[in-house]
């Protein structure tokens, strides 16, 4: 018999644990030519913002030592498009869509979350408290257990949608995040975001990326973000969504024994784009080689002895 | 380098691009961009110049016959057809003349008047000229240096032979230097002129915004656009240089 690899993540039904991670697949479209975009357990939106955001200068992106720098900026059209161009094609795929907003003010959060209630075809938010790469809001909400409570508590009471709360992995105590998140309503944790990071050239003597610093994601970050989710899931009893360098179902399967229920897959999309259905079919092949019935039997099945 | 890609060569235009992975395990960690070159529809072959400048071009440099390449393409938006029987100016600076040899030949073949200007450090950095007059066109070659045809720059070239003759259209691709001078060039003589950009990319296909370049919005705003997907070829005049 197959294994059954669907999933429930805050009461949304994925027929499997594999995501995209926001900012690396779009709004969906752009990948719709090389893969069948159907197959994902759910789709996660770029981050959408209240008004349009042009984002920061280039370069935007410099490749490190396994692993990638971005400093995009939040790029957007702002919800009126993202309403009228972008909701509708995402409606095609047949999937639960999870929109990814982002304000620099809590009010902008409301009104994001309120608007997202509206719309037709969205089956639940993630909050991103956690980009580095912009000056007001993002990681500014994230760092601070009180700012991240006050968001949190702020869009609940905005909608009746899922809440999936996203964090930073730049701070001294992630467990102190998740609690303050959890405790203020949210329906779950995704986690990490991308770690800051920068990188110079020495011969120019100038920073290379247009915005100085950017966020690092890809393998490189991969023993940091298993270990943070690890932690994470320790601390709070909502469910997490795993990410972070995870580039085949090995990976996958690393961050579903450390607790997360489901995954998301970032920095691998632009290496080879189908990995994710790779991913879910490697998933199925370890359940079957291990005789595990149900994927939802790998969370939190590390064993320490 | 020729790679058999029928698949490719079917749906491939000039100023079009390939992704690939150079690298069989993590390092490099992204694909490499490389416009297309030249294609042999009869044989399915797409024909790949590049200048080998780190660990992603050295490893594809190395790449034996019979190899194997990950390759996700052709992408982006290429240079805009010239209509049947214009005349046009190709202007490359060094390296940039990989896909206006695509160009030059496809617009030759479409019945077009194609002069090339081709401009390199020296003469061993200029390559072709032999192709493009196999193709069809006239080729007018410049080196800083002076030891092959005039001492100077491909813009030196633009000027002189804008001074000679019009053209219908300005096709360049070169150091961004040099798209600057041109697209001005192409502005004071109201030439229509397309450039082909170039920027570091993460996935090619317009989803991480990643690549982009600034551009004039229609109302005078400023914007960014993907050199992916939105590009890599742009209006010289929408390009906020």
């Amino acid at each position: 018999m197959r294994p059954d690899l669907a999933v429930e993540i805050a009461g949304i039904s994925m027929k499997n644990p594999v995501m995209d991670a926001s900012g690396t697949f779009g709004f969906g479209t752009e990948y719709r030519p090389l893969m069948d975009i159907s197959r994902l357990g759910a789709l996660v939106t770029k981050s959408v913002t209240l008004e349009p955001v042009h984002g920061n200068p280039p370069p935007r992106i410099w490749e490190t030592a396994g692993g990638m720098l971005n400093s995009i900026g939040l790029q957007n059209p702002g919800l009126k498009s993202f309403l009228a161009n972008k909701l509708p094609l995402l409606q095609s795929f047949n999937l639960p869509v999870i929109v990814n907003i982002a304000g620099k003010k809590v009010e902008e959060y409301v009104q994001l979350a309120a608007a997202m209630e509206q719309a037709p075809g969205v089956a639940g938010l993630e909050v991103n408290i956690s980009c580095p790469n912009v000056k007001e809001g993002g990681i500014a909400f994230g760092a601070d257990p009180s700012s991240a409570e006050a968001v949190t508590k702020a869009v609940r009471a905005a909608c009746s949608l899922p809440v999936i709360v996203k964090l930073s992995p730049n701070v001294t105590d992630i467990t102190v995040i998740a609690r303050a998140v959890a405790e203020a309503g949210a329906s779950a944790i995704s986690l990490i975001n991308t770690l800051t990071g920068m990188a110079i050239d020495h011969e120019k003597r100038r920073p290379i990326l247009g915005n100085v610093s950017g966020g690092l994601s890809g393998p490189a970050v991969k023993p940091v973000a298993l270990y943070q989710v690890w932690r994470v899931c320790q601390a709070v009893r909502i469910p997490v969504i795993g990410m972070g360098g995870i580039m085949n179902a090995g990976d996958a399967i690393q961050f579903m024994l450390a607790g997360a229920s489901a995954v998301a897959v970032g920095a691998a999309n632009f290496v080879q784009p189908g990995v994710m259905l790779e991913i879910i079919d490697g998933i199925e092949d370890y359940l079957v080689r291990h005789r595990i019935p149900r994927v939802g039997q790998l969370v939190g099945a590390l064993e320490i002895s | 380098m020729a790679i058999s890609a029928p698949g490719i060569v079917s749906r491939a235009k000039p100023g079009q691009f390939l992704h690939i992975k150079c690298g069989e395990a993590l390092a490099p960690f992204l694909r490499r961009p490389v416009s297309i070159h030249r294609i042999d529809r009869e044989q399915g072959l797409v024909f790949l110049l590049f200048q080998v400048k780190g660990a992603g071009t050295s490893w594809l440099a190395s790449r034996q016959p019979g190899d194997a390449l990950d390759m996700l393409g052709p992408l982006g938006n290429g240079f805009r057809t010239p209509e049947t029987n214009s005349s046009l100016l190709l202007v490359a600076g060094g390296i940039g003349i990989a896909p206006l040899v695509f160009l030059a030949e496809h617009a030759a073949g479409n019945g077009s008047r194609v002069k090339v200007l081709i401009g390199a450090r020296n003469q061993d950095h200029l390559l072709l000229l032999d192709k493009l007059e196999e193709a069809g066109a006239t080729v007018r070659a410049a080196t800083e240096d002076g030891s092959f045809g005039l001492q100077g720059t491909a813009i030196d070239l633009l000027t002189q032979a804008l001074q000679e003759e019009g053209a219908d259209m300005i096709c360049a691709c070169g150091p961004r230097g040099m798209l600057v001078k041109t697209a001005s060039l192409a502005e004071e003589r109201q030439i229509p002129c397309y450039v082909s950009l170039e920027e570091y990319m993460a996935c090619g296909v317009g989803a991480c915004r990643g690549c982009v370049t600034k551009v004039l919005a229609g109302d005078g705003s400023i914007t960014y656009l993907n050199v992916c997907s939105d590009g890599p070829v742009f209006a010289a005049g929408e390009v906020a240089w």
